[in-house]
């Protein structure tokens, strides 16, 4: 074992030192133990690496990694860096060998820590106090992921030159007095002044250049994720901006929906594509409006689109209505003779990462889009509605009611349509058991038959 | 002995009325900010990148640009806050049916001072909100004494001031061509809107604009921007004219033009005048709408996809007829997939494409590859033989990719002739806004 000392996080030149001995050396990368500072980090660590300077040549483009690498916070990278090292040396490895998994890996560690520099370059916020003279001096409180902060300080020294500043962090305090930069030790956000007159100005910009009419969270989210938020003064309004923006809309289009009973579904259609009487249209690609003949006698009621439907734009067309379609196939019902069309128009959903997870409509929501089914209703006139859960019999009805005890039952809509309770397709999906999903499979077919079996008569 | 309390009385009331006239002319820019701010956020574009290379360092002043811009704040809109973006005045004399600011709009009315304009800019910079200003303005009194405020307010920023942050001004095609001249020597971008990507859609709809007139000017532009660029090759003193270059916004989905309209149009635009964006902006419903419009919201994704056909021409070697290729037979773009998804859907023929042997240009028209993962394909590829697994390090997600490309060990088969292959890799969630 060979301990390899460097004096800071981000002490490039005292890496490349080591590295230069412990190559000199022939140092086999998992000998090496890699030390910042005097803490000992392994108690078998022994010999130490001399600090032999003579320089050895590296490939283009590995110093400049290397240079990024360095100020990640991840303890591995001094041996990572120097396993890379070590390999191109050997012709093991390659600079331009992009698929290289080591030279990957490195190589995101090194975006990350851009990416860090850039969003300290972006979020850090001053703050004006007045010193005893009169003199005006910038405060800042900044908490980077990675070691960046000196690296990052000649950048402000660049932009602020005529200013007198101080970026407060926890590893370290830099100012710039206008002439030079001084180092000093770390500091406590309590330190940082708390307030300045001007960030009421700015929040006010913040609030009134956006954009009610296309609200976007996640892509805000994305760029300005949550853990830079307690140093930017205007973030205190994204919530209240999120809940008025959906107020403001409604208010404004509502003016211009006047519910005129559109005589044609494909008029109908139009109409809802416009609808802003809740937020989920905000969130959600499309509008999903029924299909089927205008003349069906059956219609089918589901809950809300999920995530292939808001994709494509037709109902039941996920893994739900794959369930239902065979469902219809087993008992005899044509789906392209029926009237598909669900109680709410647009997918309401939570994002977690990538994915988008369904979320139950809620009252006011399924009340809000009940006018677009009514109409329906009225235009298509059918003679019986199957409602697909509990969702569906709600809107269908005005009244809650648990499916599983009302199941099969005959009710009526608020139109005065006969209303054949039934479960939703998904719910087929949910059932761990396998029994028990067939079980429930087969009496879901029941009732589609039983419907097809009221419109024969 | 009598003066002393006279004095004391006199001094303490001085700073009183200061302060409280300081607090009143704070409230009044505070107010006109949430005017003037609200009125500007139609603009789409908050660039700050691409311009030259400036510091303060040496010269004692306030403000840099490197080149590459900084989103300083991101809205609930999804769109970067990158400049200050404000309207010096709100009033117009002009009647654009679209423009929340036009003449019969019953929209409060502000007008900031220059010096309001350059105080704010300053008060924001040093706290490091903004990367610089975007001032734009409704026409009053006439062109030119509405350009001429403008300028100004740059002059004054540039010359009173040494700031050395980023200028973006909106330009009024109807103003003296040496009020343009100052714009530019101050500016880093200047833009001129042409609205509306049909011409019938801004006679319709922008009545007192003419196209010739916005053509003409920003024709003019060109050759300025040209010209300062040649000068500056020959003597590195000579003036910077708009080193961003220009850029221009049009509405979509206010008037009847398709996709397939828009991208010609475009295509036109960036040829003619060298622009370096062209901005799509989704029209919004806006407070007080004229009747002549649609109430109708486009969908927010056919933005969405006017940028990405956008990108294809400027980056992806795309020809503007390939773009239109892509679109349905009603001349608009499918929204549920990328239009570099829909154009090899329709030409299944060039696929599959050997990911070890093809050309740049043939591995950019692969659905999934980015520019920058073909340029790390092509640097790999030069010290092996690419697997499935290699590109995937290289990329966000393979399974897009899989059906068009061909790799060590792996054939897609007849994966790619697969009839419903759209549905099956049409994208999981969309990211939004990337290039607002």
């Amino acid at each position: 074992m060979i301990t390899a000392r460097i004096a800071a996080e981000d002490d490039f030149d005292g890496w490349r030192n080591q590295c230069r001995g412990l190559m000199r050396l022939g140092a086999r990368p998992a000998d090496v133990v890699w030390q910042v500072g005097e803490q000992r980090t392994d108690l078998f660590a022994s010999p130490e690496a001399s600090l032999d300077a003579a320089p050895i040549g590296v490939p283009k483009g590995f110093a400049e990694l290397a240079r990024s690498v360095i100020c990640h916070s991840d303890p591995e990278r001094f041996g990572m860096l120097y396993q890379l090292l070590v390999d191109l040396k050997a012709r093991q490895r390659h600079m331009g060998d992009e698929a290289d998994p080591l030279l990957r890996k490195l190589e995101m560690m090194a975006k990350n820590v851009r990416r860090d520099i850039h969003k300290m370059r972006a979020f850090l916020r001053f703050r004006r106090v007045e010193e005893d003279g009169g003199e005006e001096h910038f405060v800042a409180w900044f908490e980077p992921e990675h070691h960046i902060v000196r690296t990052n300080a000649a950048f402000f020294v660049r932009r602020f030159a005529a200013m007198k500043w101080s970026i407060l962090t926890p590893s370290l305090t830099i100012h710039w007095d206008r002439q030079k930069l001084l180092e000093a030790s770390a500091r406590l956000k309590t330190d940082a002044p708390t307030e300045d007159n001007v960030e009421e100005q700015w929040k006010t910009y913040y609030g009134s250049i956006f954009n009610p009419a296309r609200l976007k969270v996640n892509a805000m989210l994305k760029e300005m994720p949550k853990k830079y938020w307690h140093n930017m003064p205007e973030t205190a309004l994204v919530t209240e901006l999120i809940q008025s923006a959906r107020n403001r809309e409604v208010a404004m289009i509502e003016k211009d929906i006047v519910p005129q009973a559109a005589e044609t579904l494909s008029t109908l259609r139009t109409e809802a594509e416009r609808c802003r009487r809740c937020p989920l249209y905000g969130l959600a690609t499309q509008l999903v409006f029924g299909e089927g003949p205008a003349n069906a006698r059956l219609m089918f009621v589901g809950e809300q689109p999920g995530d292939q439907e808001d994709r494509t734009g037709r109902p039941f067309v996920g893994p739900a209505g794959q369930i239902f379609d065979a469902a219809l196939l087993q008992a005899g019902v044509d789906r392209n003779q029926s009237y598909i069309t669900n109680a709410v128009k647009h997918f309401k959903f939570r994002p977690e990462g990538k994915r988008r997870i369904h979320e139950r409509p809620n009252v006011g929501e399924i009340n809000h889009c009940r006018w677009w089914l009514k109409r329906e209703i009225e235009l298509v006139q059918p003679e019986l509605i199957v409602a697909l859960g509990a969702t569906a019999v709600r809107s269908l009805t005005g009244r809650a009611m648990p499916i599983t005890a009302n199941r099969g039952r005959m009710v009526e809509s608020l139109e005065g349509v006969p209303v054949l309770v039934t479960i939703h397709p998904s719910y087929l999906l949910r059932l761990p058991d396998a029994d028990l999903a067939e079980r429930e499979r087969m009496q879901f077919v029941d009732d589609l038959q039983a419907a097809r079996r009221r419109l024969s008569r | 002995m009598r003066v002393l309390p006279h004095f004391h009385t006199w001094g303490i009331d001085e700073a009183t009325s200061r302060t409280y006239t300081e607090q009143m002319t704070q409230l009044q820019v505070t107010e006109k900010l949430a005017i003037l701010a609200d009125a500007a956020k139609y603009d789409a574009s908050c660039a700050s990148s691409g311009t030259v290379k400036r510091s303060s360092s040496k010269s004692g002043g306030i403000g840099s640009t490197e080149g590459m811009g900084i989103c300083h704040a991101y809205a609930p809109d999804g769109r970067c806050i990158s400049l200050l973006k404000i309207l010096l005045t709100n009033s117009c004399i002009f009647d654009c049916h679209y423009c929340i600011n036009r003449k019969s709009s019953n929209v409060r009315r502000a007008r900031f001072t220059p010096k309001e304009v350059v105080d704010l800019t300053f008060n924001f910079y040093k706290r490091n909100y903004i990367e610089g200003l975007f001032l734009s303005s409704g026409i009053i009194k006439s062109s030119n004494y509405t350009m001429e405020q403008i300028v100004e307010v740059a002059r004054s920023l540039r010359e009173d001031h040494d700031f050395r942050g980023y200028i973006h001004l909106k330009t009024i095609p109807d103003a003296d061509p040496e009020l343009l001249e100052a714009a530019g020597r101050y500016a880093d971008r200047l833009s001129i809107n042409v609205e509306l990507p049909t011409r019938e859609g801004l006679n319709r709809l922008a009545p007192e604009k003419s196209e010739e007139r916005i053509e003409g000017a920003m024709g003019g532009l060109k050759t300025s921007i040209l010209d300062g660029r040649d000068a500056k090759k020959k003597y590195r003193s000579a003036p910077n004219f708009a080193p961003a270059g220009q850029s221009t916004q049009m509405i979509v989905g206010a008037d009847a033009a398709t996709d397939s309209d828009i991208v010609r149009r475009a295509n036109g635009l960036y040829d003619r005048f060298g622009l370096r964006r062209v901005y799509y902006s989704a029209f919004s419903p806006i407070p007080d709408a004229s009747a002549v419009l649609p109430l109708q919201r486009p969908p927010l994704m056919r933005e969405h996809r006017l940028y990405q056909s956008d990108w294809l021409m400027r980056f992806y070697g795309f020809a503007p007829q390939e773009v239109v290729d892509a679109a349905q037979a009603d001349g608009m773009l499918p929204l549920d997939i990328d239009p570099k998804l829909a154009w090899a859907l329709k030409h299944r023929g060039q696929f599959p494409v050997d990911v070890n042997r093809a050309p740049k240009e043939m591995l950019w028209r692969v659905p999934g590859l980015g520019t920058k993962a073909v340029k790390a394909i092509l640097k790999a590829r030069r010290w092996r033989r690419l697997r499935l697994e290699d590109v995937g390090r290289l990329t966000v997600s393979i399974a897009k990719i899989r059906p068009f490309l061909i790799a060590d060990g792996w054939t897609p088969g007849a994966l790619t002739d697969l009839e419903h292959l759209r549905t099956s890799i049409a994208p999981k969630t969309e990211q939004l806004e990337l290039f607002a």
